[in-house]
Parts: structure tokens; C-alpha cells; sequence
């Protein structure tokens, strides 16, 4: 694993970008310069190219400052010319040699950043592995919740809660949205990161080339049970995972219905890892559309409705405003810098409780 | 009296508001208090009040209220920097079962605090200072263009960094992270006082920002002394010129951010909300439309500080001065197309992320040319190095790693591993302390005794410059590791004890950069105690080279009793190379703004107004908004707003600055 199969010409270059990582190579499980996932694999490998190219003109720079710094002094008698102050070569040079790599770099820009597109399907397994035909797509949808991670496979008709497993070598398509907030899917090992929304879908193809563990994290900062909010990240062989995928099947857990969704949109934190065995179909297009809740329109039906009143119905109780407040619902603005009470800040004990957002 | 009465009368302000159950915050408050007290003694005592209002807080003078503005900003660095060190002690032991000290609530707050106050009230004040103090020197102007406004924009500044302060210890701050991202800080998710702080608070400094936006430019456009033409100004000026511009463009689309969701959140609108047709990812591109260019109106005039700090101690004209002011120029223009990559990462197309990227990086051609041109001034100069140049120094080795990690992240595929992360927040603390506050404490310290008339303490702000640049990097190159490991930011615990090493050497570092902050504030102590010794008479201590140095330190009122007539660029360096002689008479009475109360009256009562709204007390709010238009319509029919400096003073006191001038022997 200690072993980068950087393509790049930038022979020395590449040694220097390693030099300046050396101090990453002490936690080397898990992390951006060593993931397991060939998308991130790539996206490690341009970060070393791009550091190289820009260190290129970076480390000229720096050392010229240096010299300049130490050799024009005052008192070092070195030559001084006070009407120095223009030079059409030497601006030529100043202007295109960083002109000339952001070129180079921007190329490099607009081709990586549409090869590794997330919502564009793989086009391999790894370097000079392509997808076998006949490779089936392995679907995982995500809902970020507060402030948990839901993983739902739909193929498989499980979810879980808190950890995800993948087969080795196969592509995924993760497909994306929230409860409540923007979050982000961090998975650095695997793929970097996307933003999930609330009533938006968005979508990540990725593969795992390592059987390991590595976690994952929510990214975005989404309030009090931010910080915990992070999943195991499993890569399986195909048997692995299929003994993984029956576990999950065989577990003494509850069905993922919408009633037991509803319970979960409440905010808790420190969720331990939760299997479901079975799963209600279109969870997941209900959760994008907002119309978990039998009794309530889903986004897409809803929006023709509101007509003049710029679309959509109320999904959800909506809160009071401010100036709509009557005197005694104003409620109170506590100073809330005492330590969390358990009593007042209920947690696990009581989901959905307000003043959870305030842990 | 029953609670509906209570609650008309009070709104959500009650007893649990106070910290009366935190014994810490407790006694901090008691302290502040009888500190206030103290203050507020010793000033009734000393008789200081009348001194006060009449010449600092309701002065017009550009001088005074820069000043003014650069103690507001260090003060609130103080504050701003003990939020820093509260996070660093809890990232440094909230590890596997320990999870620190600071609740996620207090955690969060912190946090939201230390990132809105450093950038709206310390970096903002500190550059609107800089800029208010030496911009007009350097222009040859006695003035800025609306004086009056000047002070009104300084005191809402005020009123917006007091409601800040007040959220300490009534009710709280927000927990939603410096920009308050929708649907996080809409009513539903935050329906406490905090968002309401910060919204308010940066309302009323945000419309103070604007107004001072208008002014300089105004006054760059108008006032320049006859014969600067564009190209014949000061970099310095061109950079005011680019960042106030910036300003005057952007605060608007933060204002009608920040109103909409004060509207969600009030009236029960729905423009950032998750239902009713409501679209966070609005609010995002609304307040980045602000926060990208923000990030040059800070760093472009210390550009301009770096500048003419490098020059003036190479005893060199800037290298390449018409490239720096296209650079400038061009650095404006492309820091409003850049803004979605602060949000990569939310799943724009490859075409739309590339086209960003690739604007950003463009950008960085002609920073790096502003580097070339310090690099090729220095080039065959006679470098000195007193502390600002040792300050540039720092700064263009520091800088350039940065720039660095900051094209990197401009690349979307390397910024969808790296984004969110610490590196990140490494990279922005690398060009926010490395390039602004780095530039910041070079320009304090250069026009320090052109304001006062002597030097900071040289010795304590050696201590200062190198607990700065080392804590810099002690701090914060863990933090970049870190982020290449995976952290996200934000977090106040982490599961992986096998990272905590990194964090104790990133708190130290923290420590370090608090030896810096205290060796400059000995350094301007100790310069008050050893202020004769450190004394400059010339007014020219620097051997500088631009007009601001003509005059006398501290400068007069009107600055220049004769506007100078401007043929070269360097003005000051050309009029003292063709042996320029200050004129003995001929003096003329000089017309000159005169002080008003009405900005710190209304900057007051837009403070009642934000707090009223903050905790609802309705009624309050009603009376301040009356008071505030009443006022502002009086002001108008203030007809008495100037008056004429007699010659006989101007006589009078440009011969005792004669007399300074010959008994020094200059």
C-alpha cells in the first residue's frame, strides 16, 4: 500500500509532493492519500498532480524570496538601483509563467472534472480493470437524518442504520437526500463527498477496491449531534457481503415501515448501528418527494396546487413566526451555555423532543 | 402580573435568559460589569467625557474615526482570539471517551462567534480603518467625501459588534456556523435568540460597511489633490478603490440574504424554508455572492499595504506599477465569478463546477504576478528591516503555500475529497492570517507614528512578529495533515484518539500566536510609556514615499494646510528629490466638516431596535424605529455642519511644525 501508481512524467515533482505528504503517512488507514476506492484513488492522484504542477512555480518563488530577502539587505553592498521599476521582459515572464500552468492545470481541470463527475456512471473497477460485462450496478440510497446516516438497498430490501457494507470491486450508485438539512456524504476513503437535501436528490457512482473499514462522516455542519454523526464504512469480498446482506435479513430488528420512518425523522444522536430487515417499498421516493407521511401530498403532486401562491403545500407543520406570535407563545430565550442537563437536553431518552437541537 | 402582560412587555426576555445558573459565565459577567464600571469611573473621574465626545466619538475627522475603527477591531481580536483558544482546548482533548469540556451548544456558539467576529468585526474593521486613516492622506485630501456619514458608518459598525457582545450573556449566540446556513437557521431548526443576534448584529454593521463602501469611493473618485490622475495614485489608493467598490456591489446581496431569511423568520415567508416552494440552495449563492468577494475587499487593500510598505523600505518605485494596477483591477473583476466553489460539492454539472474552477485559478495569475512584482522590488533595492518589512517577508513566504492549497480546491474533484474537511479551514486561516492579518499588523505598525507621532515598542513587536509567524505554522499545518486525513470541520469530537496528537500541537501553536497577540499589544503599551524616546519629529520617519509622510505626525486637522500638486507618482519621493521647501505663508482659512452627534445617537437606537427585535418587545422596537427616522430627518435640518479654520491657526500651527522640523535638524 505504500505504493502510488502516480502516472504523471513529473518524476521529481511527484517526490516532492511526497516529501510534503510524509508527515500523512504516520495515520495512513483510511485517510485522502490512502483510500480504497478507486474514484478517490484518482482524485488522490490529481491532488498530487496539481501540487506538483503549482510547485513547479511555488517553490521558485520561495526560494527567490529568500535569496532576494537576504541578498539586497541594507549593508550587504549589493547592487542598488533605486530607477529599477519596469522591465517589459521580465513582466512578460511574470505574467505567463502562472498563466502557462493554469493552463496546464486548467485542462486538467476540465477533463477530471468531468471524468470523475459524480453523477457519472464508471466507466471501470480500477486502473486497467474495466467493468466486466453483465456487472450489475449495486443501487444504495442515502438519507441523511438527525443525525444519523439511513442506508436503504432497495435490491436487497434492507436498511440499516450507521454502517454501510459494499462488495469489493463492484460499482454503486448512491443515490442522496435529507430529513431536514443540507448535510454531506463524506466518505473520503471511497469517493469524496456530495451534499444531500432535503427534497433534492443527488447521486454518487463510486467502487471499493480494498476489503477493510474506514468510516464516514457527515460533513456539513447540521447542529448538535453533528460531530457523532458518522458510519462504518465496510469493504467485503462478494461472499462477505452476501453473508453481510443475510445477517442484516436475519436480524431480530423491526421493518423500516413509514410509521417507524416518522419516529426516525426525530432528532437523536449517538444512534448505534440499527439492521432492517425488511424495507417498505418507495421509502426512499417518499422521503425525496416529503410525503412520508400517508396524509400529506408529495412534493412533485404538490407543486401544481399552489398555483398563484408560488407552489407547493404546507408538508409538515410549519412554524409560528415571529411577528404572528401571540404574547405567551413567545416562548423564552434562555442563555444556554450550562452544561447539558439530561433532563432538559433528552437526547436518546426522548427523540423529537425540541430542545434536542439544543444539546 | 400574569404572562401575556409579562410577555407584551418583555418579550422572551426572563430571568433564565441571564446566566445566572453558569457560575463561570457568572463571574465573567460580573467582572465585565465592574470592569465597564471601572472604566466608566475612572473616565467621570479623570473628566474625561466631554474630551471623549467632543473629539473622539463624535468627531468627523477620517483621522480620528480610522483610529477608532482599528482599536474596535483589536479589541474584538481579543475576543475573537479567546472563542479560538476555547475550540483548540476542546479539539485538543475531546478524543475517544473523553469529550471535552464544551457541550456541543457552547461548542457551537464559539465557533459561529469566533468565525462572524473575525471576519465582520476584526478583519472589516482593521482594513475600513486603514483605509479611513491613510487613503485621503495619501490623495491629499482634507477630508473623505461625507464626513458625517464616515462616523455614522463607524458607530453602526459599534452597534452591530455590541449586540454580538451582549449575546455572551443574554440569551445566546447562534449555533449555525459563521454564514448561518439555510434551512439550519431557519425558525423551525433555530428557533432561539442566536440566529437573531447574528442577523441583526450584521445587519446593522453590514448597512455601516455599505455606507463606508460608498464614501471611499466617492472620495477616491472626487477628492484626489489636483494632477493625480488614476494612474498617478498610490497602490494603496487602488487597492481602497478596488475593495470598496467590491463592497459597494456585494453588502447589497448579503443585506437582501440576510432580509430574506430575517423575513422566513419573522414574517413566515418562505424563500429558504424545505417546503412550500422554499430553496436553501438560494441562500447559498446569495451569501457566497457576498463571501467570495469578501475575501478580496479584506485582502486587496492590504495588497496595497504590502506594497508600499516593500517599497518604501527598499528605497525603491514599485516594480511594475501599472501591471499591480491592472492586476488589482482584474482581481476584482474575476473574484464575482468564483463564488460556487465555496459548493462544489452540491452537485452542479461537470461543465458548471469546471467553469468555476478554472475562473478561480485564473485569479491566481495575477496574485502571483503581485508576488513577481514584491519579489522584483526587492530586486537590487537596499532592503531595511524594520518590522513591517519583516512582516512582508513572512507574509509572501507564508502566502504562497496558501495560494497553493487554495488553487488545489479550486480543482472540484480535488475539492470533493478535500472540501468540508480541516484542510479547508487550514487553508483559508493560511491566507486570512498569513496574507490579511500578517498585512494588517505591517500597516499598524508603518502609519502608527504618522497617527501618534512616535513608534510601537520595536522590541515587544519582534515578540509579536515571531509569535505570530511560528504559532502560524504550528498551528495550523497539523490542521492541513488532519484534513488530508479525512476530518471534517466543525467538529467538537473526534473518535479516532490515534489523531490527537496533531491537535495538542495545533493548541500550542495557538498558544504561541497568543504570545504574538500580547507581544503587540506590549508593543503599543510599552510605545505609550516610552513614547518620548520613540518620539519622531519629521513626520517622515520612514523615509517614505507618499504624500501621508508630508505632513506633520500626528496631522493636523485639515492635513495639508496647501493641497499639494501631484506630477509623479511617489509624490512625496518626487517633491523631496526636486528639494521641496514648505511654504512660510500665504495661508488661507480652511473649510472644514463639523462634528455631530446625530451618528452616535442613531447608531444607539438601531442597537435598541435590533435587540427589541431580537427578543420580540414589539413596542420597544416601534419606538427606537420612530426615534431613528426622527432623528435622521432632524439631522438633515442640522444646517450648522461647518466651519473655517482661520489662517492665523493654520499660521500658527504650521510654524510650530516649522520649529519641530528645524530643531530636529531635518
Amino acid at each position: 500500500m505504500r505504493h502510488f501508481p502516480l502516472k504523471s512524467p513529473l518524476g521529481a515533482t511527484r517526490l516532492i509532493a511526497l516529501l510534503l505528504l510524509l508527515p500523512a503517512l504516520a495515520g495512513c488507514s483510511g485517510d485522502v492519500m490512502f483510500p480504497s476506492g478507486d474514484i478517490a484513488l484518482q482524485q488522490r492522484n490529481l491532488i498530487l498532480i496539481s501540487t506538483g504542477l503549482m510547485l513547479l512555480i511555488i517553490v521558485p518563488v520561495m526560494v527567490l524570496i529568500v535569496w532576494f530577502a537576504w541578498k539586497y539587505r541594507k549593508g550587504s553592498g549589493a547592487k542598488y538601483d533605486p530607477k529599477f521599476h519596469h522591465s517589459t521582459g521580465l513582466e512578460l515572464i511574470i505574467w505567463s509563467c502562472p498563466l502557462l500552468i493554469i493552463i496546464c492545470l486548467g485542462a486538467l481541470t476540465w477533463s477530471s472534472t468531468h471524468l470523475l463527475d459524480p453523477f457519472r456512471p464508471l466507466d471501470r473497477i480500477s486502473a486497467g480493470k474495466p467493468i466486466p460485462p453483465g456487472t450489475k450496478t449495486l443501487d444504495v440510497q442515502v438519507v441523511a437524518m438527525d443525525w444519523k446516516w439511513l442506508f436503504i438497498l432497495p435490491e436487497q430490501g434492507i436498511a440499516t442504520v450507521n454502517e454501510l457494507a459494499l462488495p469489493v470491486d463492484v460499482p454503486v450508485r448512491f443515490l442522496l437526500t435529507s430529513t431536514s438539512q443540507m448535510n454531506t456524504f463524506y466518505a473520503p476513503t471511497l469517493a469524496g463527498m456530495i451534499y444531500t437535501m432535503p427534497g433534492m436528490r443527488s447521486m454518487l457512482h463510486a467502487v471499493i477496491n480494498k476489503p477493510g473499514e474506514s468510516w464516514g462522516y457527515s460533513g456539513n455542519y447540521t447542529g448538535a449531534g453533528y460531530s457523532h454523526m458518522r458510519f462504518k464504512l465496510r469493504g467485503l469480498d462478494q461472499a462477505g457481503f452476501d453473508k453481510w446482506v443475510a445477517d442484516v435479513k436475519a436480524a431480530q430488528g423491526t421493518e423500516l415501515t413509514l410509521a417507524k420512518y416518522v419516529e426516525m425523522v426525530k432528532p437523536t444522536t449517538k444512534d448505534p448501528v440499527v439492521k432492517f430487515p425488511t424495507v417498505a417499498a418507495d421509502i426512499f421516493d417518499r422521503i425525496v418527494k416529503r410525503c412520508v407521511d400517508p396524509s400529506k401530498p408529495c412534493l412533485a403532486d404538490a407543486m401544481p396546487h399552489g398555483g398563484s401562491h408560488g407552489g407547493g403545500q404546507m408538508i409538515g407543520n410549519k412554524p409560528v413566526p415571529a411577528l404572528e406570535k401571540a404574547p405567551e407563545d413567545k416562548g423564552t430565550g434562555p442563555n444556554v451555555t450550562k452544561p447539558a442537563d439530561p433532563k432538559v437536553a433528552p437526547g436518546q431518552t426522548a427523540p423529537g423532543h425540541q430542545h434536542n437541537r439544543a444539546m | 402580573m400574569n404572562d401575556a402582560l409579562l410577555k407584551t412587555i418583555f418579550g422572551r426576555l426572563t430571568w433564565e435568559s441571564f446566566p445566572l445558573h453558569e457560575p463561570i459565565l457568572l463571574v465573567t459577567f460580573i467582572v465585565v460589569i465592574l470592569l465597564g464600571a471601572g472604566i466608566v469611573g475612572a473616565v467621570t473621574y479623570f473628566r474625561l467625557w466631554g474630551w471623549l465626545w467632543r473629539d473622539w466619538f463624535t468627531s468627523v475627522d477620517h483621522k480620528k474615526i480610522g483610529i477608532m475603527y482599528i482599536i474596535l477591531g483589536i479589541i474584538m481580536l481579543l475576543r475573537g482570539f479567546a472563542d479560538a483558544l476555547m475550540m483548540r482546548a476542546q479539539q485538543a482533548m475531546a478524543f475517544g471517551a473523553n469529550e471535552g469540556y464544551l457541550p456541543s451548544h457552547h461548542y457551537d456558539q464559539i465557533c459561529t462567534a469566533h468565525g462572524t467576529l473575525m471576519i465582520f468585526f476584526v478583519a472589516i474593521p482593521l482594513v475600513v480603518g486603514i483605509v479611513n486613516f491613510v487613503m485621503p492622506l495619501q490623495i491629499g485630501a482634507r477630508d473623505v467625501a461625507f464626513p458625517f456619514l464616515n462616523n455614522l458608518s463607524f458607530w453602526l459598525t459599534v452597534a452591530g459588534a455590541l449586540l454580538v457582545m451582549v449575546s455572551l450573556f443574554v440569551g445566546e449566540f447562534a449555533k449555525t456556523g459563521w454564514l448561518s446556513y439555510a434551512p439550519l437557521a431557519g425558525i423551525e431548526y433555530s428557533p432561539d435568540t442566536g440566529v437573531d443576534y447574528y442577523l441583526w448584529a450584521l445587519q446593522i454593521a453590514g448597512i455601516g460597511t455599505t455606507l463606508s463602501g460608498i464614501n471611499m469611493v466617492a472620495t477616491i473618485i472626487k477628492m484626489r489633490a489636483p494632477g493625480m490622475t488614476m494612474m498617478k495614485m498610490p497602490v494603496f489608493v487602488w487597492t481602497a478603490l478596488c475593495s470598496n467598490v467590491l463592497v459597494v456591489a456585494i453588502f447589497p446581496a448579503l443585506t437582501v440574504a440576510f432580509m430574506l431569511l430575517m423575513l422566513d423568520r419573522y414574517v413566515g415567508t418562505n424563500f429558504f424554508t424545505n417546503d412550500l416552494g422554499g430553496n436553501p440552495m438560494m441562500y447559498w449563492n446569495l451569501v457566497w455572492i457576498w463571501g467570495h468577494p469578501e475575501v478580496y475587499v479584506l485582502i486587496l487593500p492590504v495588497f496595497g499595504i504590502y506594497s508600499e510598505v516593500t517599497s518604501t523600505f527598499t528605497g525603491k518605485r514599485l516594480f511594475g506599477y501599472s501591471s499591480m494596477v491592472y492586476a488589482t483591477v482584474v482581481i476584482t473583476i474575476l473574484s464575482y465569478i468564483v463564488w460556487l466553489h465555496h459548493f462544489f460539492t452540491m452537485g452542479s454539472g461537470a461543465s458548471v463546477n469546471s467553469f468555476f474552477g478554472i475562473a478561480t485559478m485564473v485569479i491566481s495569475i495575477p496574485t502571483g504576478a503581485k508576488i513577481f512584482n514584491w519579489l522584483f522590488t526587492m530586486y537590487r533595492g537596499q532592503i531595511r528591516y524594520d518590522l513591517p518589512m519583516m512582516w512582508v517577508i513572512a507574509f509572501m513566504l507564508t502566502f504562497v503555500v496558501g495560494g497553493m492549497t487554495g488553487v488545489l480546491l479550486a480543482v472540484p474533484p480535488a475539492d470533493f475529497v478535500l472540501h468540508n474537511s480541516l484542510f479547508l479551514v487550514a487553508h483559508f486561516h493560511n491566507v486570512i492570517i498569513g496574507g490579511v492579518v500578517f498585512g494588517l499588523f505591517a500597516g499598524i505598525i508603518y502609519w502608527f507614528p504618522k497617527a501618534f507621532g512616535f513608534h510601537l515598542d520595536p522590541t515587544w513587536g519582534k515578540v509579536g512578529f515571531w509569535g505570530w509567524v511560528i504559532g502560524y505554522w504550528i498551528a495550523w499545518t497539523p490542521i492541513y495533515i488532519v484534513g488530508l486525513m479525512g476530518v471534517p470541520r466543525r467538529v467538537n469530537y473526534i473518535e479516532d484518539a490515534s489523531l490527537q496528537p496533531y491537535f495538542i500541537v495545533a493548541a500550542i501553536g495557538a498558544l504561541i500566536i497568543l504570545v504574538g497577540i500580547l507581544g503587540f499589544v506590549m508593543s503599543i503599551v510599552m510605545g505609550i510609556v516610552k513614547r518620548d524616546k520613540l518620539r519622531d519629529v519629521t513626520g517622515d520617519p520612514w523615509n517614505g514615499r507618499t504624500l501621508e509622510w508630508s505632513t506633520a505626525s500626528p496631522p493636523p486637522a485639515y492635513n495639508f494646510a496647501f493641497t499639494p500638486m501631484i506630477h509623479d507618482l511617489d509624490a512625496w519621493y518626487d517633491m523631496k528629490s526636486r528639494g521641496y521647501e514648505r511654504p512660510v505663508e500665504g495661508y488661507r482659512p480652511i473649510h472644514m466638516p463639523r462634528n455631530t452627534g446625530a451618528g452616535v445617537i442613531l447608531s444607539a437606537l438601531a442597537l435598541v431596535f435590533g435587540f427589541a427585535m431580537i427578543w420580540y418587545i414589539w413596542w420597544l422596537a416601534a419606538v427606537a424605529l420612530l426615534g431613528l427616522f426622527i432623528v435622521a430627518i432632524g439631522h438633515t435640518f442640522n444646517y450648522n455642519r461647518d466651519y473655517y479654520i482661520p489662517s492665523e491657526d493654520v499660521m500658527q500651527i504650521e510654524s510650530q511644525r516649522l520649529q519641530a522640523l528645524k530643531s530636529a535638524g531635518a
